[in-house]
Protein backbone atom coordinates (compact mmCIF):
# COMPACT_ATOMS: atom_id res chain seq x y z
CA UNK A 1 0.00 0.00 0.00
CA UNK A 2 3.16 2.77 1.00
CA UNK A 3 4.51 2.42 -2.65
CA UNK A 4 0.65 2.34 -4.47
CA UNK A 5 -0.17 5.43 -2.92
CA UNK A 6 3.69 6.41 -3.54
CA UNK A 7 2.89 5.96 -6.99
CA UNK A 8 -0.32 7.39 -7.14
CA UNK A 9 1.41 10.57 -5.65
CA UNK A 10 3.78 10.65 -8.05
CA UNK A 11 1.57 11.76 -10.99
CA UNK A 12 -0.23 14.64 -10.37
CA UNK A 13 -0.20 16.06 -6.89
CA UNK A 14 3.63 15.72 -6.99
CA UNK A 15 3.51 18.00 -10.36
CA UNK A 16 1.31 20.26 -9.13
CA UNK A 17 2.90 20.77 -5.51
CA UNK A 18 6.25 20.45 -6.94
CA UNK A 19 5.68 23.30 -9.21
CA UNK A 20 4.16 25.07 -5.72
CA UNK A 21 7.47 24.80 -5.18
CA UNK A 22 9.39 25.93 -7.89
CA UNK A 23 8.07 29.20 -6.93
CA UNK A 24 9.48 28.88 -3.41
CA UNK A 25 12.68 27.92 -4.28
CA UNK A 26 13.26 31.28 -6.48
CA UNK A 27 11.74 32.99 -3.56
CA UNK A 28 14.13 31.39 -1.50
CA UNK A 29 17.32 32.49 -4.43
CA UNK A 30 15.53 36.40 -4.04
CA UNK A 31 15.97 36.68 -0.43
CA UNK A 32 19.48 36.11 -0.16
CA UNK A 33 18.92 32.13 1.22
CA UNK A 34 21.32 29.61 0.31
CA UNK A 35 19.97 26.21 -1.41
CA UNK A 36 20.57 24.15 1.78
CA UNK A 37 18.57 26.58 3.85
CA UNK A 38 15.70 26.53 1.49
CA UNK A 39 15.48 22.80 1.65
CA UNK A 40 16.02 22.37 5.47
CA UNK A 41 12.89 24.62 5.06
CA UNK A 42 11.03 22.31 3.31
CA UNK A 43 12.26 19.30 4.99
CA UNK A 44 11.40 21.08 8.33
CA UNK A 45 8.51 22.97 7.84
CA UNK A 46 6.58 21.22 5.16
CA UNK A 47 3.32 23.37 5.01
CA UNK A 48 4.42 25.89 1.97
CA UNK A 49 1.83 29.09 3.37
CA UNK A 50 3.86 29.72 6.34
CA UNK A 51 7.28 29.03 4.25
CA UNK A 52 6.22 31.70 2.62
CA UNK A 53 5.38 33.72 5.24
CA UNK A 54 8.35 33.21 7.21
CA UNK A 55 11.06 34.07 4.32
CA UNK A 56 8.57 37.05 3.14
CA UNK A 57 8.74 38.37 6.73
CA UNK A 58 13.02 37.48 7.26
CA UNK A 59 13.14 39.69 4.09
CA UNK A 60 12.13 42.69 5.39
CA UNK A 61 13.89 41.97 8.48
CA UNK A 62 10.86 40.98 11.02
CA UNK A 63 11.77 40.57 14.98
CA UNK A 64 11.71 36.82 15.95
CA UNK A 65 8.97 36.85 17.79
CA UNK A 66 6.73 38.43 15.21
CA UNK A 67 7.86 35.71 12.95
CA UNK A 68 7.18 32.67 14.83
CA UNK A 69 3.66 34.52 15.35
CA UNK A 70 2.96 34.83 11.95
CA UNK A 71 3.63 31.46 10.91
CA UNK A 72 2.11 29.40 13.70
CA UNK A 73 -1.06 31.21 13.47
CA UNK A 74 -0.94 30.39 9.62
CA UNK A 75 -0.08 27.02 10.48
CA UNK A 76 -2.85 26.94 12.97
CA UNK A 77 -4.98 24.69 10.61
CA UNK A 78 -2.09 21.81 11.26
CA UNK A 79 -3.84 21.10 14.65
CA UNK A 80 -7.44 20.32 13.96
CA UNK A 81 -6.46 18.65 10.56
CA UNK A 82 -4.28 16.36 12.40
CA UNK A 83 -7.13 15.67 15.11
CA UNK A 84 -9.56 14.96 11.91
CA UNK A 85 -7.55 12.78 10.39
CA UNK A 86 -6.09 10.30 13.74
CA UNK A 87 -8.92 8.43 14.04
CA UNK A 88 -9.44 7.48 10.40
CA UNK A 89 -5.64 6.45 9.94
CA UNK A 90 -5.01 4.86 13.22
CA UNK A 91 -4.01 1.25 13.78
CA UNK A 92 -3.36 -0.30 17.24
CA UNK A 93 -0.51 -1.90 16.16
CA UNK A 94 1.52 0.95 15.97
CA UNK A 95 2.93 2.20 19.03
CA UNK A 96 1.91 5.96 19.70
CA UNK A 97 5.21 7.56 19.72
CA UNK A 98 5.69 7.00 15.88
CA UNK A 99 2.00 9.07 15.40
CA UNK A 100 4.35 11.99 16.63
CA UNK A 101 6.29 11.29 13.89
CA UNK A 102 4.07 10.52 11.22
CA UNK A 103 1.79 13.91 11.92
CA UNK A 104 5.00 15.64 10.58
CA UNK A 105 3.53 14.73 7.15
CA UNK A 106 0.40 16.37 7.55
CA UNK A 107 -0.30 18.94 5.04
CA UNK A 108 -2.86 19.95 2.75
CA UNK A 109 -2.51 17.43 -0.42
CA UNK A 110 -1.76 14.35 1.48
CA UNK A 111 -4.27 15.63 4.22
CA UNK A 112 -7.30 15.76 1.86
CA UNK A 113 -6.60 12.67 -0.38
CA UNK A 114 -6.36 10.42 2.64
CA UNK A 115 -9.80 11.73 3.86
CA UNK A 116 -10.89 11.29 0.85
CA UNK A 117 -9.64 7.74 0.14
CA UNK A 118 -9.14 5.90 3.75
CA UNK A 119 -12.42 5.54 4.92
CA UNK A 120 -12.92 2.42 2.03
CA UNK A 121 -10.28 1.01 2.51
CA UNK A 122 -9.24 -1.72 5.22
CA UNK A 123 -7.59 -0.42 8.09
CA UNK A 124 -4.03 -1.66 8.13
CA UNK A 125 -3.95 0.37 4.80
CA UNK A 126 -4.89 3.39 5.85
CA UNK A 127 -1.59 4.46 7.46
CA UNK A 128 0.52 3.15 4.84
CA UNK A 129 -1.09 4.81 2.16
CA UNK A 130 -1.75 8.37 4.17
CA UNK A 131 2.66 8.10 4.85
CA UNK A 132 3.06 6.71 1.37
CA UNK A 133 1.16 9.32 -0.52
CA UNK A 134 3.19 11.96 1.83
CA UNK A 135 6.52 10.67 1.55
CA UNK A 136 6.50 10.68 -1.92
CA UNK A 137 5.12 14.76 -2.02
CA UNK A 138 7.68 15.69 0.03
CA UNK A 139 10.35 14.36 -2.28
CA UNK A 140 8.67 16.17 -4.89
CA UNK A 141 8.65 19.37 -2.43
CA UNK A 142 12.52 19.06 -2.35
CA UNK A 143 13.06 18.70 -6.08
CA UNK A 144 10.67 21.10 -6.92
CA UNK A 145 12.14 23.98 -4.16
CA UNK A 146 16.00 22.64 -5.80
CA UNK A 147 14.82 23.75 -9.20
CA UNK A 148 13.36 27.10 -8.49
CA UNK A 149 16.20 27.77 -6.73
CA UNK A 150 18.39 26.74 -9.70
CA UNK A 151 16.01 28.42 -12.20
CA UNK A 152 15.38 31.34 -10.28
CA UNK A 153 17.75 33.81 -12.34
CA UNK A 154 16.52 32.62 -15.99
CA UNK A 155 12.98 32.14 -15.48
CA UNK A 156 11.13 35.14 -16.25
CA UNK A 157 9.31 37.33 -13.35
CA UNK A 158 5.70 36.37 -14.71
CA UNK A 159 6.01 32.53 -14.78
CA UNK A 160 7.28 32.63 -11.21
CA UNK A 161 4.42 34.34 -10.20
CA UNK A 162 2.34 32.28 -11.75
CA UNK A 163 3.54 29.12 -9.90
CA UNK A 164 3.32 31.08 -6.82
CA UNK A 165 -0.24 31.31 -7.44
CA UNK A 166 -0.35 27.64 -8.87
CA UNK A 167 -0.59 26.71 -4.88
CA UNK A 168 -3.99 28.39 -3.83
CA UNK A 169 -5.58 27.61 -7.06
CA UNK A 170 -4.25 23.58 -6.58
CA UNK A 171 -5.31 24.27 -2.61
CA UNK A 172 -8.75 25.68 -4.01
CA UNK A 173 -10.06 22.57 -6.62
CA UNK A 174 -9.12 19.90 -4.39
CA UNK A 175 -11.43 21.33 -1.64
CA UNK A 176 -14.78 22.02 -4.68
CA UNK A 177 -14.13 18.37 -5.89
CA UNK A 178 -15.15 17.48 -2.29
CA UNK A 179 -18.54 19.05 -1.51
CA UNK A 180 -20.91 16.39 -0.74
CA UNK A 181 -20.55 16.99 3.03
CA UNK A 182 -22.78 19.55 4.07
CA UNK A 183 -20.80 20.66 7.00
CA UNK A 184 -17.53 20.78 5.49
CA UNK A 185 -18.87 22.51 2.61
CA UNK A 186 -20.62 25.08 4.72
CA UNK A 187 -17.43 25.32 6.48
CA UNK A 188 -15.60 25.91 3.08
CA UNK A 189 -17.81 28.32 1.87
CA UNK A 190 -17.92 30.42 5.28
CA UNK A 191 -14.11 30.44 5.66
CA UNK A 192 -13.52 31.40 2.11
CA UNK A 193 -15.50 34.43 3.08
CA UNK A 194 -14.57 35.26 6.49
CA UNK A 195 -10.85 34.92 5.83
CA UNK A 196 -9.79 37.50 3.47
CA UNK A 197 -12.19 39.78 5.71
CA UNK A 198 -11.16 39.40 8.62
CA UNK A 199 -6.66 39.45 7.53
CA UNK A 200 -8.45 43.52 6.61
CA UNK A 201 -8.84 43.68 10.53
CA UNK A 202 -6.04 41.61 11.68
CA UNK A 203 -2.85 40.28 9.62
CA UNK A 204 -2.42 38.22 12.50
CA UNK A 205 -5.31 37.09 13.82
CA UNK A 206 -8.12 37.06 11.01
CA UNK A 207 -6.86 33.69 9.97
CA UNK A 208 -7.32 31.90 13.27
CA UNK A 209 -10.84 33.76 14.28
CA UNK A 210 -12.30 33.41 10.53
CA UNK A 211 -11.46 29.27 10.88
CA UNK A 212 -12.96 29.67 14.27
CA UNK A 213 -16.44 31.41 13.68
CA UNK A 214 -17.02 29.89 10.58
CA UNK A 215 -15.94 26.28 11.46
CA UNK A 216 -18.49 27.29 14.80
CA UNK A 217 -21.55 28.35 12.49
CA UNK A 218 -21.20 25.42 10.00
CA UNK A 219 -21.31 22.99 12.74
CA UNK A 220 -24.08 24.71 14.49
CA UNK A 221 -25.59 25.12 11.44
CA UNK A 222 -25.36 21.46 10.41
CA UNK A 223 -26.98 20.32 13.66
CA UNK A 224 -29.67 22.65 13.31
CA UNK A 225 -30.73 21.27 9.82
CA UNK A 226 -30.21 17.64 11.22
CA UNK A 227 -32.67 18.11 14.16
CA UNK A 228 -34.81 19.90 11.67
CA UNK A 229 -35.16 16.77 9.59
CA UNK A 230 -34.99 14.35 12.10
CA UNK B 1 29.13 30.59 5.24
CA UNK B 2 25.50 31.15 6.09
CA UNK B 3 24.28 33.80 8.28
CA UNK B 4 23.20 32.57 11.71
CA UNK B 5 20.02 34.68 11.98
CA UNK B 6 18.58 32.77 9.14
CA UNK B 7 19.52 29.36 11.00
CA UNK B 8 17.48 30.51 13.65
CA UNK B 9 14.29 32.14 11.77
CA UNK B 10 14.31 28.84 10.09
CA UNK B 11 14.33 26.29 13.10
CA UNK B 12 11.81 28.48 15.09
CA UNK B 13 9.57 28.74 12.21
CA UNK B 14 9.72 24.89 11.91
CA UNK B 15 9.18 24.91 15.15
CA UNK B 16 5.86 27.05 15.50
CA UNK B 17 4.53 24.67 12.64
CA UNK B 18 5.33 21.20 14.29
CA UNK B 19 3.98 22.36 17.43
CA UNK B 20 0.83 22.14 16.01
CA UNK B 21 1.04 18.68 14.58
CA UNK B 22 2.49 17.43 17.58
CA UNK B 23 -0.34 18.81 20.09
CA UNK B 24 -3.02 17.51 17.31
CA UNK B 25 -1.68 13.83 18.13
CA UNK B 26 -1.56 14.62 21.77
CA UNK B 27 -5.35 16.00 21.89
CA UNK B 28 -6.68 13.45 19.63
CA UNK B 29 -6.34 10.15 21.73
CA UNK B 30 -8.67 12.40 24.13
CA UNK B 31 -11.53 13.33 21.86
CA UNK B 32 -14.51 10.95 20.65
CA UNK B 33 -14.17 10.45 17.14
CA UNK B 34 -17.81 9.50 17.03
CA UNK B 35 -18.96 12.79 19.16
CA UNK B 36 -19.91 16.38 18.64
CA UNK B 37 -16.45 18.00 19.34
CA UNK B 38 -14.49 16.12 16.98
CA UNK B 39 -17.53 17.25 14.51
CA UNK B 40 -16.63 20.71 15.56
CA UNK B 41 -12.42 20.38 15.31
CA UNK B 42 -13.64 18.66 11.82
CA UNK B 43 -15.12 21.82 10.67
CA UNK B 44 -13.25 24.67 11.93
CA UNK B 45 -10.37 22.49 9.90
CA UNK B 46 -11.56 22.93 6.69
CA UNK B 47 -13.17 26.20 7.43
CA UNK B 48 -8.94 27.22 8.67
CA UNK B 49 -8.33 25.34 5.21
CA UNK B 50 -10.83 27.64 2.94
CA UNK B 51 -9.70 30.80 4.88
CA UNK B 52 -5.91 30.39 4.58
CA UNK B 53 -6.61 29.75 0.34
CA UNK B 54 -9.16 32.76 -0.08
CA UNK B 55 -6.41 35.02 1.55
CA UNK B 56 -3.43 33.54 -0.42
CA UNK B 57 -5.60 34.47 -3.31
CA UNK B 58 -7.35 37.94 -2.46
CA UNK B 59 -4.35 39.34 -0.07
CA UNK B 60 -1.41 37.46 -1.05
CA UNK B 61 2.11 37.36 1.16
CA UNK B 62 4.80 37.90 0.01
CA UNK B 63 5.70 38.14 -4.24
CA UNK B 64 1.85 37.31 -5.33
CA UNK B 65 1.25 41.25 -3.58
CA UNK B 66 3.04 42.96 -6.68
CA UNK B 67 -0.21 41.10 -8.49
CA UNK B 68 -3.49 42.50 -9.44
CA UNK B 69 -5.90 41.93 -7.52
CA UNK B 70 -8.40 41.49 -10.62
CA UNK B 71 -6.28 39.70 -12.64
CA UNK B 72 -5.69 36.95 -9.04
CA UNK B 73 -9.91 37.16 -8.87
CA UNK B 74 -10.42 36.70 -12.34
CA UNK B 75 -8.03 33.65 -13.26
CA UNK B 76 -8.98 32.04 -10.03
CA UNK B 77 -12.24 31.97 -11.87
CA UNK B 78 -11.15 30.40 -14.90
CA UNK B 79 -9.62 27.89 -13.15
CA UNK B 80 -13.06 27.18 -11.27
CA UNK B 81 -14.62 26.86 -14.54
CA UNK B 82 -12.19 25.22 -16.57
CA UNK B 83 -12.43 22.18 -13.81
CA UNK B 84 -16.02 22.07 -13.72
CA UNK B 85 -15.89 21.96 -17.49
CA UNK B 86 -13.19 19.39 -18.24
CA UNK B 87 -15.32 17.48 -15.71
CA UNK B 88 -13.62 18.22 -12.08
CA UNK B 89 -9.96 17.53 -14.11
CA UNK B 90 -7.99 19.60 -11.07
CA UNK B 91 -4.34 19.14 -13.75
CA UNK B 92 -6.74 21.26 -16.11
CA UNK B 93 -8.16 23.74 -13.69
CA UNK B 94 -5.04 24.55 -12.25
CA UNK B 95 -3.27 24.93 -15.70
CA UNK B 96 -6.23 27.14 -17.01
CA UNK B 97 -6.05 29.19 -13.69
CA UNK B 98 -2.07 29.64 -13.61
CA UNK B 99 -1.81 30.49 -17.58
CA UNK B 100 -4.39 33.11 -16.98
CA UNK B 101 -3.02 34.95 -14.10
CA UNK B 102 0.94 34.72 -16.36
CA UNK B 103 -0.84 35.87 -19.23
CA UNK B 104 -2.25 39.16 -17.00
CA UNK B 105 0.56 39.90 -15.63
CA UNK B 106 2.91 39.32 -19.25
CA UNK B 107 0.00 41.85 -20.47
CA UNK B 108 0.47 44.12 -17.84
CA UNK B 109 -3.16 44.41 -17.22
CA UNK B 110 -4.78 45.99 -14.14
CA UNK B 111 -8.23 45.35 -13.10
CA UNK B 112 -8.40 47.54 -10.09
Amino acid sequence: MFFSAAKEAAGMPALVLSASYVGFGSLVRESGIGLGLGLFSTLSTWALPGQVVLVELYGVGAPLLVICLAVALTNARLMPMVITLMPLVHDPAVPRWRYYLYSHFVAVTAWAFSMRRCPDMPRPLRLPYFVGFAVSLWIASLIGTTAGFLLADSVPRPITLGLVFLNPIYFMLIFATDLRHRARAMALGLGAVLGPLLHTLSHDWGLMFAGLIAGTVAFGGERLLRNRHA
Amino acid sequence: MPDLWIIVVLIAGAASTYVWRALGVALSGRIDPTGPVFEWVGCVAYALLAALIARMIVMPVGPLEATDLGARLISAAIAVAAFFLARKNIFFGVTAGTMALIGFTMAGIRLF
